[in-house]
Order: C-alpha cells, then sequence, then structure tokens
C-alpha cells in the first residue's frame, strides 16, 4: 500500500494548508469580481478582527459559539453518524438556559445559577438530539434526515414558545423578558475591571473558558475513556464493533445526547453571556457553521479549537469588510462555503496529487541514498 | 357557498405552493435515485431563483430569466458531481458547502450587481413585463360565472402560472424517463448496484453526472418559478427551507413520482392553511400556525421511523462509487 509511505505531516499538515489555500484563491477572485483588492480586504479582516480589543473580542465570543457547534459535529462523526441538527440543539438548549434564567435569575446566587444553566443546557440540548438517535439507532431511519427536519421542527416549537408563552405581554417583539442580571454570565470586561483592568467592551464573556475546559474534555472522552473507545470503534467498523460485543443502539444514542448537550452549551455564551433573553433565531446558522469548522478540525478538539479561531476571525473580518467596502455582510457567507467546498467537499481533490508528488520526490531521494551508500543497501 | 369559495382559495394556493416543492422534489429524485443524497436543493433553488431574475431584468425577459436560471442550477449541480463522482467527497458536506455558497453568492452578488441590499430590482415595473404572468385557460372567463364549474374551473385550474403547469406535466413525464427508458433504469441502477452496472460496461461516473444534469434542469425551474413568476423579484434567502421540504416531500414519497407530487400538495396545502389563518381549527381544537407549519416534517419523521408505511431510501445511497483497485 502506498498510503502507508505518506508521513503524517502531509496528511495534517500539506494537504489541509493546500485546501485553504485554494479556497483563499477562490475568495480572492470573487473579491476581484466585487471589485476589491483581496489582499486591501485580508488586511482590513485581520485589523477588524485582531486590531482592536472590541474586535478581539468578537472574534473570541465566535469562536466560543464555533466550538461547541463543532464538537456537536465531531462527537457524532467519531461514531460515523453526520450530526446536522446542531442548530436546533442550540436552540432548544437555549430554551433550557433561558427557563433558568428567567425563573431562578435573582432569586438564588449566580454560583448556584450557574451549573443548573449549565445542565439545563446540556440536558435540553440532548433531549432535542435523543428522538432522531433513537430513530436511527433502533428504526434504522437517517439520522442527517430526521436531524435536518428537527431543526425546522425546533425553530417552529420555540416561535410558537416565544409567542404563546416566552413573550412578555405587551410587546411587540418575539422574545422572551431579559434576564435578572444576576443571572448573567459575566463578560470580559466586566472581569477585568474587577480587577481595574480596562479593555474595550464586547460580547466576550466567561464561556469561553468553559468552551475551551469542554474541548479538553471531549478529547479525555474520546481517547481515553471505555465510552470514547467504542464510540470509535462503532465509527471506524461498525461490523467489527458489533463483533466485539459493543451495543451499536446503545454507543448510538450515548454518541447523539454527548453531541445534543455540546450544541446546547452553545447557548451558554449567545444566550446567558450576551442577549441575555431568548430570541427567534438566535443560532443564526452557527450550527451550521459548526460542521465546517469541525471539518477544518479534523474532528479532532484541538483542531476544532485552531479552526474556531479561524471561522472567528472570518465572522468578524469579514463583518469589517460590510463597513469598509460597502460590501454585503453576506460575503462571510461566500467565504464559509468556499472553506467548506475545498476542505470538505474537494477535500481528496488535491490528495492524489499532492500525495504522488511526495512519492515521486522520496524515490529519488532514496535512490540517490542508495547510490551515495550502495553497501548500505 | 362561502365554504366552497374558500376551500377553492386554499385549493389554489396548494397548488401555488406546491408547484416548486413538485419541482424540486423530481429533481432531488434523480439524484437519489442514482446514489446521491441531495441536500442541495435548497442552495440550487436560491441560485437559479437569483440568475433568473437577474437575467430576466437585464434582457425585459422572463424566458431569458428562465433559460438563465437553468443554467445556473446546472452549472451548480455539476459542481456537486464533480465533487461527490469525480473526487468522492462526501454528499452531506457537499450539499452544505454549495447550500452555503448560493446563500452568500447571491446576496453579496446581488449587492454588487443592484446596490438593493441583495435583492434584484421588481420585474414588473411600468412597460415592463420581465417577468411570468398567469395563463387565463381558454372559456375561464365565460365560465367564471357558473356555479361550481367556474369556480372550479376559472379559479382553481385556470389563472396559474405556465410553469405550474409544467410541474404537474412533469411529473408523467420523469415518471416515463426514470421507470420506462434506458437512462432511467440506469439512474435506478447505479444507486441500487453501481458494482453490477459497471460490469456490464455502463460508466457510473457518467450516469450520475446525467442524473445530476436532469437534477440541474428540474430545480432550476423551481427557483425561477420563485423570483420569476411569483415574487417577481429576487430577496436573498427567498427559497425559505423549501429545497428542505422538497427533500422531505421526496422522501414522504418514498422516491417516487406520483407520490411524491401527492406529498408536495399535502405539504402544499399545510402551507396555504398556514398562511391563510393564525392557527387553524381542527375538531373543535385550536391547533397553533407553528404547528401546522412544523407538520411536514413532522410527518417525515414519523415515516422514517417506520411508523406509518416504510420509506426505503435507495440501497447505496451517500456512498461514493469506488472501483476495486487491485
Amino acid at each position: 500500500m502506498s498510503q502507508q509511505r505518506i508521513p503524517a505531516w502531509i496528511t495534517v499538515g500539506v494537504i489541509p494548508l493546500a485546501n485553504i489555500l485554494i479556497a483563499a484563491i477562490a475568495a480572492g477572485l470573487v473579491f476581484l469580481y466585487l471589485n476589491i483588492n483581496p489582499i486591501d480586504a485580508l488586511q482590513s479582516m485581520v485589523s477588524g478582527a485582531f486590531g482592536s480589543g472590541y474586535g478581539l473580542g468578537y472574534t473570541l465570543y465566535y469562536m466560543t459559539s464555533y466550538i461547541f457547534t463543532a464538537l456537536a459535529v465531531a462527537v457524532a462523526f467519531k461514531c460515523g453518524m453526520f450530526n446536522i441538527g446542531g442548530e436546533g440543539q442550540a436552540y432548544i438548549g437555549a430554551l433550557g438556559v433561558g427557563l433558568v434564567c428567567l425563573g431562578l435569575g435573582g432569586h438564588v446566587p449566580f454560583i448556584v445559577l450557574l451549573p443548573i444553566s449549565i445542565i439545563a443546557a446540556a440536558v435540553f440540548g440532548a433531549l432535542w438530539a435523543l428522538i432522531p438517535a433513537a430513530l436511527q439507532a433502533y428504526r434504522g431511519s437517517h439520522i442527517v434526515i430526521t436531524t435536518i427536519m428537527f431543526n425546522f421542527i425546533a425553530a417552529s416549537l420555540m416561535n410558537y414558545l416565544l409567542v404563546y408563552f416566552l413573550k412578555p405581554v405587551g410587546t411587540m417583539s418575539v422574545e422572551s423578558a431579559v434576564f435578572d442580571r444576576a443571572s448573567w454570565i459575566p463578560q470580559m470586561h466586566e472581569v477585568f475591571a474587577f480587577f481595574g483592568i480596562r479593555i474595550a467592551a464586547s460580547p466576550l464573556n466567561l464561556s469561553i473558558f468553559w468552551a475551551l475546559f469542554v474541548a479538553f474534555a471531549v478529547w479525555v472522552f474520546l481517547w481515553r475513556t471505555r465510552w470514547g473507545y467504542e464510540i470509535r470503534s462503532v465509527g471506524s467498523n461498525t461490523s467489527a464493533a458489533r463483533y466485539g460485543g459493543i451495543s451499536i443502539s446503545r454507543v448510538t444514542i450515548l454518541t447523539m445526547l454527548v453531541a445534543g448537550a455540546l450544541a446546547g452549551f452553545m447557548a451558554l455564551n449567545v444566550v446567558q453571556g450576551q442577549a441575555h433573553q431568548i430570541k427567534l433565531n438566535l443560532v443564526n446558522q452557527m450550527g451550521f457553521t459548526g460542521i465546517a469548522v469541525a471539518l477544518m478540525g479534523r474532528n479532532h478538539p484541538f483542531g476544532i479549537v485552531l479552526a474556531s479561531l479561524m471561522f472567528g476571525f472570518l465572522t468578524q473580518g469579514g463583518s469589517e469588510l460590510q463597513f469598509e467596502y460597502s460590501v454585503d455582510a453576506r460575503i462571510v457567507v461566500v467565504l464559509q462555503g468556499l472553506v467548506i467546498l475545498f476542505s470538505g467537499a474537494l477535500q481528496h481533490m488535491m490528495k492524489h496529487p499532492i500525495e504522488r508528488l511526495y512519492l515521486n520526490y522520496a524515490r529519488r531521494r532514496d535512490a540517490n541514498a542508495d547510490d551515495q551508500h550502495p553497501a548500505e543497501a | 357557498m362561502e365554504l366552497f369559495n374558500s376551500i377553492i382559495v386554499i385549493l389554489d394556493a396548494t397548488l401555488r405552493n406546491a408547484t416548486p416543492l413538485i419541482f424540486a422534489a423530481l429533481a432531488g429524485m434523480f439524484s437519489e435515485r442514482s446514489g446521491i443524497v441531495n441536500i442541495a436543493l435548497e442552495g440550487k433553488i436560491l441560485i437559479s431563483a437569483f440568475f433568473g431574475a437577474s437575467a430576466a431584468y437585464y434582457f425585459g425577459s422572463p424566458w431569458m430569466g428562465l433559460l438563465a436560471g437553468v443554467l445556473s442550477s446546472v452549472v451548480f449541480a455539476q459542481l456537486h458531481a464533480f465533487a461527490t463522482v469525480t473526487h468522492n467527497g462526501d454528499h452531506v458536506v457537499s450539499g452544505l458547502a454549495i447550500n452555503i455558497l448560493a446563500a452568500g453568492l447571491t446576496a453579496a452578488v446581488g449587492n454588487y450587481w443592484f446596490s438593493q441590499g441583495g435583492n434584484t430590482p421588481n420585474l414588473a415595473f411600468g412597460d415592463t413585463q420581465a417577468r411570468f404572468t398567469p395563463i387565463t385557460l381558454p372559456f375561464a372567463d365565460q365560465l367564471a360565472d357558473v356555479p361550481i364549474i367556474g369556480g372550479i374551473y376559472s379559479e382553481l385550474i385556470s389563472g396559474h402560472y405556465l410553469l405550474v403547469y409544467l410541474a404537474f406535466a412533469a411529473v408523467p413525464l420523469c415518471w416515463y424517463i426514470l421507470f420506462r427508458t434506458r437512462f432511467g433504469l440506469r439512474v435506478r441502477a447505479v444507486g441500487e448496484n453501481p458494482h453490477a452496472v459497471d460490469t456490464a460496461g455502463i460508466s457510473v461516473a457518467k450516469t450520475r453526472y446525467l442524473a445530476l444534469l436532469m437534477t440541474g434542469i428540474l430545480v432550476g425551474f423551481a427557483g425561477v418559478y420563485l423570483s420569476v413568476a411569483v415574487t417577481a423579484q429576487f430577496s436573498p434567502n427567498m427559497s425559505a427551507g423549501k429545497g428542505y421540504m422538497a427533500l422531505a416531500a421526496l422522501i414522504f414519497g418514498k422516491w417516487r413520482p406520483r407520490t411524491a407530487m401527492q406529498a408536495c400538495l399535502l405539504f402544499g396545502l399545510l402551507e396555504a392553511i398556514a398562511i391563510r389563518s393564525q392557527g387553524a381549527v381542527f375538531l373543535g381544537v385550536e391547533v397553533p400556525v407553528q404547528l401546522v407549519e412544523a407538520t411536514p416534517y413532522i410527518l417525515t419523521v414519523v415515516l422514517l421511523g417506520g411508523f406509518i408505511g416504510r420509506s426505503v431510501a435507495p440501497k447505496v445511497i451517500g456512498e461514493p462509487y469506488v472501483k476495486e483497485r487491485s
């Protein structure tokens, strides 16, 4: 097999970078067409995303959301499943967080409320993933389709709950009451202000530490526990896993519960950390973007943290373009689409040429080495 | 009579709502029958709606809009084939890429071309009639006042856009192509057993490219219908989940043309009810409009769970075809 001779730095380094490079070139062509100098655009994106405390705060805020939604995709992927339901799971997770904050906010101290809202986010998100998981495990219906359907069902359900129950009487806009201040997750500029350091105000809040911790926990879970081992076994070879005595249905459901809980955590950042109320469409495609992030991060928690940073940069930097070039804000969506296209859908396109190139190079190098040291051969 | 009239109005809306779903579901049928999961219908509808409306505006002709719309969705469908067939890319990821790319490109390019926040200009203003207009069938005006028949013929059957009639005509046509032609047999065969097809000397890749060509053409009609006929304008994200709903209808219709059309009509009816009333009254209980909106998806999940009948997908759907290597 020729594949064994391809070193890891090619597979996890060169090929992904080549894919991103092509995506960047394609994005550059789009920018040129829109009459924007791509180099200038990149510069203003970088300065918009990292150049100020304000911009950096937003970049890291988006990064936090992406870590959660991407982990939700990655855990399912390790089990060989495609969880497209992050959008709905995060939305329902927001319901859990919102109910806790609305019900307990101001009545119990924050330090008591926070664990409850974290658990609520996880439980609500997990429950929303449970039905598609059970249908896949016991009835054989495909999880891609059911999770798509559940995204729409979640949207209708949340719409209904907001209109009929959560919307305060007498208000026009479809959103819940603002939570009691005591239930808000402190934002970073408030934390710094507490220590007497002034930084620019941004939605970045303490959830980012939870996100990083959860990413580490997912790594431990997947690679250092029995459950993780079972999940990865089912993902890499279902029949072998079944033969080894693993219950596929149980692992399917466990995986999706974990995935749903991870997606639900996203609500901590967006709802409890930033909006402080339940709004319509609060997930705002971040569940879908999580799929792209997971792809780029190669479904590994460490890679996902890096990829989340990059997508946070794309999101924040891209919105900066809107102000500077009066280009449509949805140019960011184009960039995301190109990344998914080239590092996801077309990820094998560059693989064979690069591998062939390397093999040719390696063969020539070995041949040279043989020439110089004939005795060793 | 009041009841009769409101039934006619709802059924009339049902036909209008079902049309894009029928085109898109038939489109999805070709790709899924050939083994390619198609969650990209949404993006392809959007792209054809955008280029359709833009071309219709530019040339002042709905027909040029139709042509451009169909061409654009064909290009995206072939891109889908390039990723999934030529490069064995994941079908779901490719579909997502197309959906996200379409949502971004249409808005960004649209804003650059027309500077109207991503919208195209209205296709019907002053003398320019760059949109499709409803067709009045023969004698519809004369029969309009006849009780019952007038309602059914003049209101319900007559007075739709050409594309509505085309959608219903496309159902038997697609059935014929899929179940009575050599091409259709091959499409179904590569979705069930590509190795056997390959052994018979037929190119799996070519068959799938052709199947996705059919997808592109049909889904183009859905997009053009939305922008050039119904709203006479493109606006960002105007597909609003119709691609996914068509996919649901396709699954609900068990990947067959007639049953898929029936599912589209059912979903179109639900949409008509949801739009018409803020909540419908069913058996004396008020049903919230959100439940009516969610019903197509709930029904599809229930069907997929095998609780009402069984919906069995083409066998190798979602799996890239890789020839055995020696």
